[in-house]
């Protein structure tokens, strides 16, 4: 049993942030220096703790796998990011981020964290401009926002189609002034295969050079993970190629509870799939769904073009189905109905797509106006279908994209290994079962700029946590623990290439543990993964030496973490006999087919904990929701 | 989407090690028009790792264009005959059936081959560190707000700003010059309000670090602009050019 204490400090929801700022102890200036701290993953999340923790004072060691810390997957968001600044005096507030975000996790989300994420979301935004961000600006020199999914207000500030790089990219110059500064050194091309944890509290990692295959150890005080989500575990998804829980995944074999993993998110709008060479899903950003209107033929198996389908026989089933929000209802909701559409045969020409038309707002405001908004989604869409979006209405599907679920933190973002942090989206805290649009880049970066400089004091203040040498035992067994994980998958030496274990799993999980989910299906999914697990270590075909630049061998222990995490994700989507956010199960809706929570029973955070391959024990964290009502979602 | 499968003679630069002698390796492929060219080398690799033979190394992340991990020198062009697309956005219904094309990494002295198609661009990220930033703590920032930014000034900054850093335009230039990819830089803060402060000193550094690195001049045939996949313009090293002048004039070292 784990002892899951989620430090929520007391007092008032308003004023539990700065009450506990004050509260929290601080290290003095300089004592700083003399603390060395690890970071793993130099994302939103991982770089913007970097830099602030820098200017602190902090030594800091930053991993990466990449080349170049610029290029971490955050890279690839598009839409924007959200904060409650309330510049279009539409009546966000703070209040109202906090609500929408809570409202949107369909309350599984912790109420405190979510909170705190709403407070800091206004100093992200005057750090990133102060830092040479160039949001998209009005024409007197303001900022411009525009709207997603699950909100009513417009509170998204953006970078034409390219939000995640400028903010990356912004987060990266301040981390680039404390390398020059001497306070933040970088290790490029480094994997992080385990964690090493000295007398209870985390104080390392082992790491593979990519380039040379070298085992190396690193000491920290603290170990924080910022290592991304696991999307990719599906195989197909809207992340990077590399992105994977390896990171996470190892720590939590070495005690670190997972908490939530079933919450995934598929998002709506996806280029659809073609064939089966593909290897990975492109994301159109949910901004177009301001724009955008969704529809599908009236009828099953309507071979027509979208334009010799009538009006009269075209059904804008979100708008129909959910008028108050229409197109923007939040993304479990629209992914779930077009799952339905297309299961009724009423995909575009019977395939598994429907369409995205912006035929409306080129009337309403011509196509240059839109060009400007998403010249270069459309550019994308073209380059990639061959299909010009000018002219016909693009065609999407769902598709993987993006995690809840991560490692259990506490309000401190330690998780339940003292001196292990996790930030951005390898944590589970802020999102509840399902994130809304624009919130995850908020999330990385208030984690990162605007609390961990503060709980990661407090930690190295009260736990006082040595220096250790490299050469103590943990860090041997740890470094033996590795090789041996390399060596066993080497030595398998079968006939099969690690992508195709990789696609079958990611197929009887999207099948299974995907948009829907039943208990006959997932117990199904649980055998089958365990089937591909066994087939893995017994008929896994990688080629090449340890001692190398080895892709291959990259890719399959990050597929054998995959393993066994999948099967997690079915264990605990089996556990939770409810519908919540992205987690939806058969047996448990309402008569209109919308999600059915059973707060009574599942009013919980699922942490697990790890026992050995495919034995977990679960343990729970109740959610108590002292300000907001639980109350059914409706976008109706 | 489309049936028809293109039979294409792939040739390939293979380079075990860093000093190791570089060859083309020639394979046959058969693939759809609506796979993208790294898809192409996926499934070379899938059945070369079927046969337990050494699969080509190359590096992609996103596939979509934006993270500027990829990067191919494709029948001559880097990032391939397409203009304005890095090497993952490149599809093959842009070949024709029966065509040979040439994968080779980017070449230049400051990016030594690592293997295959893998390049250390490393410094890049050094040019970055020598001045690439706007000096300022976290928790420090005026409301964002407080100073506006004409909407123009804002795009033209963010025009420079959407560089990926891939390399394409070191590895066209004959010189390899890597003043594009310092002078997108160095406009994107030369341009904001925010950057003014430092404006000066920025350019001087990074400029300063450029030259350590290996890059060459600059000799105004504009291959790079052309060949840059995110069409980052030429008058961005106006630009730095003209701050470095009044930089040299303006401050002392
Ligand atoms: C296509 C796309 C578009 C998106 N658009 C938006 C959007 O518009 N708005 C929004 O809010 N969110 C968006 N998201 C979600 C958002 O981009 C991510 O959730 C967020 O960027 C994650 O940031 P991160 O810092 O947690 O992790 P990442 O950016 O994934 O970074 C992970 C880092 O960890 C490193 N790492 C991982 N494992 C290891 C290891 N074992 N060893 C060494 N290093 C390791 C990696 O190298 C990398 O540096 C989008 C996501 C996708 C896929």
């Amino acid at each position: 049993m784990i002892k899951l204490e989620s430090k929520v400090p007391e007092g008032n929801l308003a004023e539990k942030w700065t009450n506990h700022k004050f509260s929290m102890k601080l290290v003095n200036p300089s004592n700083k220096r003399k603390f060395e701290i690890i970071i793993v993953g130099s994302g939103l999340a991982g770089a913007s703790a970097a830099a602030t923790l820098g200017e602190l004072g902090y030594k800091v060691k930053v991993f990466t796998y990449h080349d170049s810390s610029r290029r971490a997957h955050s890279i690839a968001a598009q839409g924007g990011i959200n904060a409650a600044k309330n510049y279009q005096n539409d009546g966000d507030s703070v209040h109202r981020l906090f609500y929408d975000t809570i409202k949107g996790g369909d309350f599984r989300g912790r109420e405190a964290n979510t909170w705190r994420l709403a407070e800091v979301s206004n100093n992200i935004i005057d750090q990133c401009v102060a830092q040479g961000v160039p949001f998209a600006r009005e024409y007197g020199g303001t900022l411009a926002n525009r709207s997603f999914g699950g909100a009513q207000v417009s509170r998204t500030f953006y970078a034409r189609g390219e939000t995640g790089q400028q903010l990356l990219l912004g987060a990266y110059s301040s981390l680039n002034r404390q390398v020059k500064l001497g306070n933040v050194t970088l290790f490029p091309r480094r994997e992080m295969l385990d964690l090493v944890v000295v007398d209870g509290q985390a104080k390392g990692i082992i790491t593979r050079n990519l380039l040379s295959g070298e085992m190396e150890r690193h000491m920290g005080q603290a170990v924080i993970l910022a290592s991304g989500g696991y999307s990719n575990v599906f195989f197909l998804s809207t992340n990077a190629m590399n992105s994977n829980s390896t990171a996470a995944w190892r720590a939590h074999k070495r005690g670190a509870a997972f908490a939530n993993p079933c919450y995934t998110q598929i998002h709506p709008t996806c280029l659809p799939a073609h064939g089966d060479y593909q290897s990975k899903l492109v994301l159109m950003s949910e901004s177009l769904r301001n724009d955008g209107r969704i529809w599908v033929s009236k009828k099953a198996g309507d071979m027509r073009a979208a334009k010799d389908i009538p009006e009269e026989e075209r059904d804008y089933y979100l708008e129909r189905k959910y008028p108050a929000f229409g197109n923007l209802v939040p993304r479990d909701v629209a992914s779930r109905n077009a799952k339905y559409v297309c299961d009724e045969g009423r995909g575009v020409k019977g395939t598994r797509a429907v369409y995205l038309d912006f035929a409306d707002a080129f009337k309403r405001v011509g196509k240059n106006a839109i060009q400007e908004k998403y010249g270069n989604l459309f550019d994308m869409y073209q380059n990639i279908t061959g299909k010009n979006p000018y002219e016909v209405p693009m065609r999407i599907y769902p598709a993987p994209h993006y995690t809840m679920g991560g490692l259990w933190v506490d309000y401190h973002l330690m998780s339940n290994i003292p001196g292990l942090f996790v930030l951005g989206e390898a944590n589970f805290s802020d999102h509840g079962a399902n994130r809304l649009g624009a919130s995850a880049l908020m999330q990385g970066l208030a984690d990162g700029y605007f609390i961990i400089p503060y709980t990661l004091g407090n930690y190295l203040t009260t736990e006082k946590p040595e220096k250790v040498d490299t050469d103590r035992s943990e860090f041997k067994e740890a470094e033996e623990n590795v090789k041996e994980s390399v060596n066993k998958i080497l030595a398998v030496n079968g006939n099969e290439p690690v992508d195709e274990i990789h696609k079958r799993l990611g197929h009887v999980l999207i099948d299974k543990v995907g948009m829907s989910r039943s208990a006959k299906g997932l117990n199904e999914a649980i055998e089958t993964i365990r089937g591909l697990r066994d087939e893995f270590w017994s008929n896994v075909k990688i080629t090449g030496k340890a001692d190398e630049l080895n892709q291959n061998l990259e890719r399959a222990g990050r597929v054998a973490d995959f393993l066994e995490l999948g099967e997690l994700m079915a264990v605990d989507a089996l556990n939770r006999n409810e519908s919540c956010g992205g987690h939806f199960r058969e047996e448990y809706q309402t008569e209109e087919g919308e999600a059915l929570r059973d707060d009574e029973n599942y009013s919980y955070v699922a942490a697990w904990e790890y026992k050995k391959a495919g034995e977990w024990e679960l343990n729970k964290e109740p959610l108590q929701f002292e300000y907001v009502k639980l109350s059914t979602r409706s976008y109706k | 989407m489309s049936e028809q499968t293109l039979n294409l003679t792939l040739k390939i630069w293979r380079q075990e090690t860093p000093s190791a002698k570089g060859y083309f390796e020639e394979f046959k492929v058969a693939i759809s028009p609506d796979a993208s060219i790294l898809e192409v080398l996926d499934i070379l690799n899938n059945d070369l790792e079927k046969e337990g033979k050494r699969p080509v190394a190359f590096e992609s992340d996103c596939r979509e264009g934006i993270c500027g991990t990829c990067g191919i020198v494709i029948n001559g062009h880097p990032h391939g005959p397409i203009p304005k697309q890095a090497t993952c956005q490149l599809h093959m219904r842009n070949f024709q059936d029966g065509e040979t094309i040439y994968l080779e990494p980017f070449r230049a002295k400051a990016f030594p081959i690592i293997k295959d198609l893998i390049i250390d661009r490393s410094a890049f990220d050094k040019i970055q560190q020598a001045g690439a930033f706007i000096s300022f703590n976290a928790g420090s920032a005026p409301d964002a707000n407080e100073i506006p930014i004409p909407k123009e000034v804002a795009s033209l900054a963010l025009d420079a700003a959407e560089c990926i850093g891939c390399g394409a335009c070191v590895a066209t230039c004959k010189n390899s010059s890597a003043m594009l990819f310092v002078g997108a830089k160095v406009s994107q803060f030369a341009l904001l309000p925010q950057g003014q402060p430092e404006r000066y000193q920025r350019v001087q550094e990074m400029v300063a670090v450029m030259d350590e690195a290996g890059f060459g001049s600059c000799t105004n045939t504009y291959a790079c602009e052309a060949e840059c996949p995110k069409g980052i313009s030429v008058t961005n090293i106006a630009r730095m050019n003209r701050d470095y002048l009044v930089s040299k004039m303006t401050t002392k070292s």
